[in-house]
C-alpha cells in the first residue's frame, strides 16, 4: 500500500482502503465507503479519511444514481416529465408531483380548483407520514437495530400504499397531480378510509415513540453528535427538519403559503440543538402535526371538480418564460425551475434537490466524531439517491 | 421588498463600474432578473446578501443554461422602382448573422431571515467555448458548493475561486458536458424492441436493412 | 456451451436415472424416502438463497418492503442479506445501472463465490426502463453480467420479486451435477468472473461485454423502412 499526502484525493476509481500521511494527525487511514454499504441508504460513497476510529475528513462522491432526469425531460413534453418526478424521490411521489405541477402551473397561469388543492394537502402529508415514519426505520438500522423499528414502519406505510394504490392505480410511483388539478376524485369509501386510518395514526406514533424516544442507546449514540449550527445551516441552504432541527423556522408551508396551507392550523416544530437527536425528534413532531392538517382537510374537504375544466392536458404549451416552484417537501425544499420557449417541451428543466444541498455540511458535521457516528449522521440528514443525483 | 429596479439602482450607485440589467420575464409568473455583469459578480452578491435592506441570506437554487448560436436570418425588404415605368418591385435581401451564444448560471436568491424573495440573479459567460470563465459564489453563499460543481460538470462553465472544482455526477475522466444542447450521447442502442420513435431510429441504424420479405407462396390447390 | 471439455465427465450418479418416479412414491408409501444427493442438494440450495444487500434505485425500496412483515421473503428462504459479497448467492439489480455505478456492479459479481444467481429487478435493470435515453445510464445490466431472471415492472410488486424468486428456485431444482447439461458452478472452463469495464472519455470503455450479451437479430421490419 503506498502512502499518499492527505490533500491528494481518491479518484472516482481509486482503492478501496489507502494509507494517507499528514503533518499534523500523522498516519490515517482513507476508507472508501459506498457506493455499495449498507448504511449509504443507497449508492452514495463518501471517501473518509480516519484518525484510528474518528473522521478527519469526509468527502461525498456523488452521481452513482445520476439517471440524466434533466436532459431526458428537456426532450419531453412538460406532462410526460410527470412520471418521471416519481422516480426523483421514490419515497414521496405525491409531493415531487406536486412540485412540479406547481411549477408548471405558475409558469402557464393555471388555476386549481378547491377540491384539488384540499387533495394535494392530503396527499402530500399522507406521504409525509410515509417518509418520515421509514426514514426513522432506517435511522434505528444504522443505530444498529437490525430492522425492528422498520418493520414497525413499513407496516404503517404498506396501509398508506393500499390507499394511494387504490387512489391512483400503483403503490410507489402515483403519476397523481396534473397541471390544474388531480387525476381521479377519490370516492367517499377511499376517504372515509383515509380518515380512519389517519385518526389511528397518533396510536402508532405513541407505540412507536415508546420504543424509541427514551430508548437509553438512542440517547447515548445521538444526542450531542453531529451537531449543525443555525447561521451556517441557513447559509448552506439547509432546508427542511433538518434547518428547523437547529432552531431556525423557516418551513416553506408557512413561509410561501403555497397551496391551501395558510388555512390550516399546525405548528412548525423546532429543534434546540441541531444534533442528531433533534432531528429525529423533529420528524416524530412533525408526523403529529401533519395528524392535525389531516383531520382538518378531512374535515373541510370541499366538493366540486378535482380538475379545472379549463386545463389543457393536450398540445400544452406555455408562453414563453420561466418561473420557479418550490413547495416543501418531507426532505426540505424542493423546487422546479423551468424556462419554457414556447414549445411542448421545456427549454430548460431544473429540479433544485433538497437531498443533495442537505449534504453540503455532512463533513462539517462528522469532523470529530467516530466513523459509527457519521454513519447516523448521515441517517438523519435523510436523502434519497433518486433526488440527491436524479 | 423592493423592486428590481431599485435594487439595479442602489447597485449601480453603490457600484459605479458595474453594469447590471434588468432581464424582463415574459411569461405568466413575471420572476424578473438582474443580469450581473462577470467581473464583479462576486462583491454585488456580497453586497446583496449583507444589505440590510436585502439580506439575501439564502441561496436556494444555482444552475446552468446553455444558450447556443443563434443563425438568424435578416429580410430586408427595398423598393426599387421600375425603369421601364412600371409598377415598383420590392427585392428581398437576405443577409445571415450569427448572434453568439452563451453559458448563463441563474441563481434564485430569498431572503430566510426577512422572509422575501426570490431574487434572481444571472450571470453570463462571453462564449461558450474558451472564455467560460464566471466567479464563483460559493464564497457567499455555501449551498452554491454542489450545485456550481454540477454546473461546472454539465455545462462546461468554470468558477473562479470555488474551493473544490471538481465534476460531480460524471466520472473524473469523462470530457463531455453533456448538459449542453449540442451534446451527442454515445450511441449504444444496438437492439431496442421499443415504440418509442427516438430511440428506434437510432437502433435501426446499427442494422442493415433487411430484404423485402418474399411474398409467401400462393397454396396449391 | 456447446464443446464439452476433452477429459471425459464422471457418469451421471446412478440413483438420479435407474428408480422411476413410481418407485419412489411406492416406496415413500411404505416408509423409506428415497432421494438423490442432487435432489438433496439442489432443495438446500433452493431453500436458503442470501441475497446481496444491495439497492440501487427505486426498486430497492420494494426489495425491502419484500422484506417486510407483509410479503415477508423469510418464507422462501431467502431473508438473510449479506453486506458482503462473499458471503451471498443472489444479487438483486435493484434499479438503474448507470454507467458510473456499473463498474462497481460488475466487481461486486466477481467477488461473489460460485454457485451464484442474478435476479434483473424492474424495467431499468433490464433494459434501462424509463431512463433508457439517458447518456449516463447503462441499458440493461445483462450487457456485462448473465442474467438468470427478469422480473419487469416499475417497480415490480414485492410479490413480483417473490415470484421472481421462485423461479429461480424452480431453476435451481432442476439443475445437475454431472453429465452434459452440468450446472454452470461445476464447470471450471465457464467463466464466473467478468471483466470490469473502465470510465472512458465519452463511455465505458468497452460498452459491453460481447462474451455475454449479443444483440438480438434486427426486429423484422419491411424493406422501404
Amino acid at each position: 500500500m503506498s502512502v499518499s499526502d492527505l490533500s491528494s484525493f481518491t479518484p472516482s476509481s481509486g482503492p478501496t482502503v489507502r494509507a494517507v500521511k499528514d503533518p499534523f494527525h500523522g498516519d490515517l487511514l482513507e476508507v472508501s465507503m459506498g457506493p455499495q454499504h449498507p448504511s449509504t441508504h443507497g449508492v452514495f460513497r463518501m471517501v473518509v479519511t480516519l484518525d484510528g476510529e474518528v473522521v478527519v475528513k469526509l468527502k461525498p462522491v456523488f452521481g452513482y444514481l445520476h439517471r440524466n432526469h434533466e436532459k431526458i425531460a428537456e426532450n419531453t413534453t412538460y406532462l410526460g416529465s410527470m412520471p418521471y418526478t416519481d422516480r426523483l424521490d421514490y419515497l414521496c411521489s405525491m409531493t415531487t408531483n406536486w412540485a412540479y405541477a406547481l411549477a408548471v402551473e405558475k409558469l402557464a397561469g393555471q388555476a386549481v380548483p378547491d377540491r384539488a388543492q384540499y387533495l394535494r394537502v392530503i396527499l402530500a402529508e399522507m406521504t409525509r407520514l410515509v417518509n418520515h415514519s421509514c426514514l426513522v426505520g432506517f435511522l434505528f438500522n444504522d443505530l444498529g437495530t437490525s430492522f425492528t423499528p422498520l418493520l414497525y414502519a413499513f407496516r404503517e406505510r404498506e396501509k398508506i400504499l393500499d390507499l394511494f394504490e387504490a387512489l391512483s392505480g400503483s403503490r410507489m410511483m402515483c403519476n397523481f397531480q396534473r397541471f390544474g388539478g388531480c387525476r381521479v376524485d377519490p370516492t367517499p369509501e377511499w376517504l372515509a378510509a383515509a380518515s380512519r386510518l389517519v385518526d389511528n395514526y397518533p396510536r402508532f406514533l405513541d407505540e412507536y415513540e415508546t420504543m424509541l424516544t427514551a430508548n437509553e442507546i438512542m440517547l447515548a449514540r445521538t444526542q450531542g453528535i453531529g451537531i449543525l449550527d443555525a447561521k451556517l445551516a441557513v447559509n448552506a441552504g439547509i432546508t427542511g427538519p433538518c434547518l428547523r432541527a437547529s432552531g431556525y423556522n423557516y418551513d416553506l408551508r408557512k413561509v410561501d403559503g403555497y397551496g391551501f396551507y395558510p388555512r390550516f392550523d399546525f405548528k412548525v416544530p423546532l429543534g434546540a440543538h441541531g444534533d442528531t437527536y433533534d432531528r429525529y425528534m423533529m420528524r416524530i413532531l412533525e408526523m403529529r402535526e401533519s395528524v392535525k392538517i389531516l383531520q382538518q382537510a378531512f374535515r373541510d374537504l370541499p366538493g366540486g371538480p378535482v380538475m379545472d375544466p379549463k386545463a389543457k392536458i393536450r398540445g400544452f404549451r406555455p408562453k414563453a418564460g420561466e418561473a420557479y416552484g418550490r413547495i416543501e417537501s418531507p426532505k426540505g425544499e424542493l423546487g422546479f425551475y423551468l424556462i419554457s420557449d414556447g414549445t411542448p417541451n421545456p427549454y430548460r428543466y431544473r429540479v433544485r434537490p433538497p437531498s443533495l444541498i442537505n449534504l453540503t455540511l455532512l463533513e462539517e458535521m462528522c469532523l470529530g466524531h467516530t466513523i459509527a457516528d457519521s454513519v447516523v449522521i448521515l441517517g438523519s440528514v435523510d436523502i434519497v439517491l433518486g433526488e440527491v443525483d436524479r | 421588498m423592493e423592486s428590481l429596479e431599485q435594487i439595479r439602482d442602489r447597485l449601480l450607485a453603490r457600484f459605479p463600474g458595474a453594469t447590471v440589467t434588468l432581464v424582463t420575464n415574459p411569461g405568466v409568473a413575471a420572476e424578473h432578473s438582474l443580469l450581473l455583469d462577470a467581473a464583479h459578480g462576486a462583491e454585488l452578491a456580497l453586497f446583496l446578501r449583507d444589505d440590510p435592506a436585502l439580506q439575501l441570506d439564502y441561496c436556494s437554487n444555482a444552475t446552468g443554461v446553455d444558450w447556443p448560436d443563434k443563425e438568424i436570418t435578416d429580410v430586408k425588404k427595398t423598393t426599387v422602382p421600375d425603369p421601364a415605368g412600371g409598377a415598383p418591385k420590392v427585392v428581398e435581401e437576405k443577409t445571415k448573422h450569427v448572434e453568439p451564444g452563451c453559458l448563463e448560471a441563474v441563481y434564485h436568491l430569498y431572503s430566510m431571515a426577512l422572509r422575501h424573495g426570490p431574487v434572481v440573479i444571472r450571470l453570463r459567460t462571453a462564449n461558450r467555448s474558451d472564455q467560460v470563465k464566471l466567479p464563483s459564489l460559493t464564497p457567499v453563499w455555501r449551498s452554491c458548493d454542489f450545485q456550481e460543481r454540477e454546473i461546472y460538470d454539465l455545462y462546461g462553465i468554470v468558477f473562479e475561486g470555488h474551493r473544490d472544482l471538481r465534476r460531480l455526477l460524471m466520472w473524473e475522466e469523462f470530457k463531455d458536458h453533456p448538459m449542453r444542447k449540442d451534446y451527442v450521447d454515445p450511441d449504444d442502442y444496438e437492439w431496442e424492441p421499443t415504440p418509442h420513435a427516438a430511440v428506434l431510429e437510432r437502433a435501426k441504424a446499427h442494422y442493415p436493412v433487411p430484404p423485402a420479405a418474399t411474398p409467401p407462396e400462393a397454396p396449391k390447390p | 456451451m456447446s464443446e464439452l471439455p476433452s477429459t471425459p465427465l464422471p457418469a451421471p450418479f446412478p440413483a438420479a436415472g435407474n428408480i422411476t418416479d413410481a418407485d419412489r412414491e411406492e416406496l415413500r408409501r411404505h416408509g423409506i424416502l428415497m432421494t438423490s444427493l442432487e435432489e438433496l442438494y439442489n432443495w438446500g440450495r433452493s431453500n436458503s438463497i442470501w441475497p446481496l444487500q444491495f439497492g440501487l434505485a427505486c426498486c430497492a425500496i420494494e426489495m425491502i418492503a419484500a422484506a417486510t412483515a407483509r410479503f415477508d421473503i423469510a418464507r422462501f428462504g431467502a431473508e438473510i442479506f449479506r453486506p458482503s459479497p462473499r458471503q451471498a448467492d443472489l444479487m438483486i439489480v435493484s434499479g438503474t445501472v448507470t454507467k458510473k455505478m456499473a463498474p462497481q456492479v460488475v466487481r461486486l459479481w466477481n467477488q461473489m463465490p460460485e454457485p451464484k444467481y442474478c435476479i434483473a429487478m424492474g424495467a431499468c435493470a433490464i433494459s434501462g426502463g424509463p431512463f433508457k435515453q439517458g447518456y449516463n445510464v447503462l441499458k440493461g445490466v445483462d450487457r456485462f453480467i448473465p442474467v438468470d431472471i427478469y422480473i419487469p415492472g416499475c417497480p415490480p410488486r414485492p410479490e413480483a420479486l417473490l415470484h421472481g424468486l421462485m423461479e429461480l428456485q424452480k431453476q435451481i431444482k432442476r439443475e445437475h451435477l454431472t453429465g452434459a447439461d452440468a450446472a454452470r458452478h461445476t464447470r471450471p472452463e465457464v467463466p464466473s468472473e467478468f471483466p470490469i469495464p473502465a470510465y472512458g472519455a465519452h463511455d465505458l470503455e468497452p460498452t459491453m461485454n460481447p462474451a455475454v450479451w449479443k444483440p438480438a437479430p434486427p426486429l423484422p421490419r419491411s424493406g422501404k423502412a
